[in-house]
């Protein structure tokens, strides 16, 4: 990382930009080819192309999917397009059906994912930022805490929350999934990481000789650096809380909180249920809309994103 | 406390005992003397007194009959939840009984399912609210799966699954092959059908411990005793050799076909005419209606094939009761609801939109049995119903952790699916991992 000198009055302290500013630079005995211009493989690339179509096929089948009618689907090839085009009969029937309950679950993942995935990075990013760059007694400890944590699925620790929820009787209220999507201590470490990377102390410590207090040379000086290390724990907790599932399913009774997972799979399981409707065009329709924002995230976001992966890579 | 009031979910069982002790999970313990009686008047002041009551259910028609319901007696309020399906609602239903909190008033449970709330004390008696005397209003089958083989009524009735052929009547038509009336000509017609067309198959069928355990209700099999703690299972008897005898050799001559059921797969099979056949219950009619709109037309309802020439025995597949769980609030509102939707003018209600009766009185009227089916090309598939409905033998019972051994079906007989194990040697296998599960929830579980 090449990070300019910045002062406390300089506001346009900005994150490096990743893409050049943290080639990985790795020494190889071969001269012909440098980093730049790695060696071409036909096996590499073959093998890179079967895993990119073995992504991408389920994402190709759900947009097409998501053009046909209930019968459509059931009459056409899987990869194919209907004869008959729905799409928008389609997307206008999911925010439509049950009285626009689509909406209100959107809305609800929404509201879980600000609340959630901001609070979770925000916590990560004072958890991770103290533990790299402070000294204090139990450090160590924390540290095989939050490694111990991160081992532990949320799924097993779902019903235990859910019996202390109960008690405190916040269980089928939003706050039974916000409060447990806060804590992530995978975020955590991440930020721990790439904090103590991509903070030199001397920095910090300019900052204090300047007379900026903690709280400001935290938001002043350590923030803008942060950035690209942000911009990544907070796509992960996104991502975690967007397609959270088995934490609202035993939370939550009333559908008007469900976030899209437990919707969809509400719809889902309708044909499945004696006298139920089978919405399967529906669910596919409404499952392409719930990735749009995930895709769109991850588009926008991937300049940050990059850069924040590949951060501590090199020593500079 | 006796043991055997213990929870279903294994994880949520080790939380319990973590967390809470064993007394606190499982069945109510607050001393609630059971049998105080509720006077009709006592359900009339609480409907005058309004409140708000909480129903979880998934069956759709309820939706207009709670509407009605608020209608007719204002000032009260019912939050219909739709928690999930079938086991999704009884895992929520058992967290919540465990935590002791955020339990409904009001619970659907389906027949199979009963036994298991209703022998812990999970389940209010209704007998004090005199539903005992409504006994005579509903087929024998579903009030057979209320009594859940005690000596209480843990629900109401809200509809059931008298079981029926349901076929493609083009597909048969187009290989001239006879419609089914025993189980040996549909073995017959099995084997017609792949020979005339290699891409269909009389049924589908990848093991599910519903169809199975109806199957073995019509041929006369009783594997299930059941007397308060004390179980007995026995997959041995004759009634459930003649099953597998059939059903071996559909599985071995490759005559089903390898699709599982309610999967889209199953919708698109049912539609394309490869899967000819569906011996089911009687709510399957709304299902092809909405799931398989492309065949309109092409299916037909016919009784379900005998065991016996001649025979009329039938069984229930499916269908579910309204249960008051112990832990709720608002009783006598509670019941004057259930007994709106499951006795009372919600019925027809339902009735109107689909679904299908458990009362006799409604089975055996002219009006319902008159019902031309469009799908159904005009047929007044009613008639079989109601038939089937009367001929269900009403000593069959389930077990008190069935939800459990259903969860366990596909890892033993479900073998015999997919693999050289036997019918026989799975459902052998499916009774000891029964009795072995029994034993350890503290029920004493014999052969």
């Amino acid at each position: 990382m090449t990070s300019p000198v910045v002062t406390v009055s300089d506001r346009s302290a900005t994150a490096p930009s990743g893409a050049s500013g943290s080639t990985p630079r790795l020494r190889t005995p071969r001269r012909r080819h440098s980093p730049g211009r790695p060696r071409r493989s036909v096996l590499l690339t073959v093998l890179t192309g079967l895993v990119l179509l073995y992504s991408l096929v389920p994402l190709v089948w759900l947009a097409i999917s998501a053009t046909k009618t209930q019968e459509g689907l059931s009459r056409s090839f899987g990869l194919w397009f209907d004869s008959d085009f729905a799409l928008w009969e389609n997307i206008s029937e999911t925010f439509t059906y049950n009285d626009g309950v689509f909406t209100r679950w959107l809305l609800n993942t929404l509201l879980y994912v600000v609340l959630g995935a901001g609070g979770a990075t925000f916590l990560a990013v004072l958890g991770g930022y103290a533990l790299a760059k402070f000294d204090f007694p139990g450090r160590r400890a924390v540290f095989a805490v939050v490694i111990g944590a991160v081992a532990v699925p949320g799924t097993a620790l779902a019903v235990p929350t859910f019996l202390m929820f109960s008690e405190m009787g916040l269980t089928n209220t939003p706050w039974a999934v916000i409060i447990p999507s806060l804590i992530s201590p995978f975020g955590l470490y991440l930020m721990w990481v790439f904090a103590s990377e991509a903070i030199p102390t001397e920095l910090m410590e300019a900052a204090r000789i300047d007379g900026a207090g903690e709280v400001r040379t935290f938001f002043r000086v350590a923030l803008p650096l942060l950035a690209p290390g942000i911009v990544t724990v907070l796509l992960f907790t996104m991502v975690a809380t967007w397609n959270n599932y088995f934490l609202p399913l035993v939370m939550l009774k009333d559908p008007d909180w469900y976030p899209l997972t437990l919707g969809l799979n509400s719809w889902n399981a309708q044909a499945a249920t004696a006298g139920g409707e089978a919405v399967f065009n529906l669910v596919v329709t409404g499952s392409l809309i719930t990735i749009l924002p995930l895709i769109a995230a991850f588009l926008l976001l991937q300049k940050y994103w990059q850069s924040g992966l590949a951060a501590g890579s090199v020593k500079e | 406390m006796p043991k055997h009031s213990r929870r279903l979910l294994r994880a949520l069982g080790l939380v319990c005992t973590l967390a809470l002790g064993a007394t606190a999970c499982g069945g109510s313990d607050d001393g609630d003397p059971d049998q105080k009686a509720v006077s009709p008047a006592d359900v009339q002041a609480a409907l005058k007194k309004g409140g708000t009551i909480t129903v979880w259910a998934w069956e759709p028609t309820l939706e207009q009959v709670a509407t009605d319901f608020e209608k007719e007696h204002p000032g009260v309020k019912v939050e219909l939840v739709n928690a999930g399906t079938n086991n999704d609602q009884y895992t929520a239903l058992q967290n919540a009984i465990s935590a002791k909190k955020g339990v409904p008033d009001v619970a659907q449970i389906e027949y199979y399912a009963m036994g298991q709330y209703a022998l812990t004390k999970q389940l209010t008696d209704l007998k004090a609210f005199g539903a005992g005397k409504l006994s005579a209003q509903y087929s024998p089958g579903p009030w057979n799966g209320v009594r859940a083989g005690g000596e209480g009524v843990y629900a109401l009735p809200m509809d059931s699954g008298p079981m029926a052929l349901f076929y493609n009547k083009t597909v048969f038509d187009k290989h001239g092959i006879e419609v089914p009336t025993t189980w040996a000509e549909y073995l017959d017609a099995a084997r017609e059908l792949r020979k005339a067309d290699p891409k269909a198959y009389i049924t589908a069928d990848t093991g599910d411990a519903g169809f199975a355990t109806s199957m073995l209700w019509q041929a006369g099999s009783r594997p299930y005793t059941v007397d308060g703690t004390e179980v007995k299972i026995d997959f041995s008897d004759q009634g459930a050799k003649t099953f597998t005898d059939t059903w071996q050799q559909l599985i071995d001559e490759k005559l089903l076909a390898p699709v599982t059921s309610w999967t889209d797969e199953w919708y698109k099979g049912l539609g394309d005419g490869t899967i000819a056949t569906l011996a089911t219950g009687a709510w399957m009619p709304a299902n092809l209606a909405s799931g398989v709109k492309n065949a309109a037309g092409d299916w037909r309802v016919a009784p379900l094939p005998q065991w016996k020439t001649g025979g009329k025995t039938s069984a229930e597949n499916g269908g579910s009761a309204l249960a008051l769980p112990e832990l709720g609030d608002n009783e006598a509102l509670a019941y004057a609801f259930v007994e709106y939707a499951n006795a009372g003018k919600g019925v027809q209600t339902r009735l109107g939109n689909g679904a299908f009766p458990a009362t006799t009185a409604d089975l055996q009227s002219t009006k319902f049995q008159e019902t031309a089916f469009p799908y159904f090309g005009g047929q007044k598939a009613n008639k079989i119903f109601a038939e089937s409905a009367a001929s269900v033998p009403d000593d069959w019972s389930y077990l008190p952790y069935q939800v459990y051994a259903n969860s366990i079906f596909n890892d033993t007989v479900g073998k015999a699916y997919v693999s050289g194990t036997t019918l026989t040697e799975g459902l052998r296998s499916w009774q000891e991992a029964s009795v072995k599960y029994g034993n350890e929830q503290g029920f004493t579980v014999g052969k």
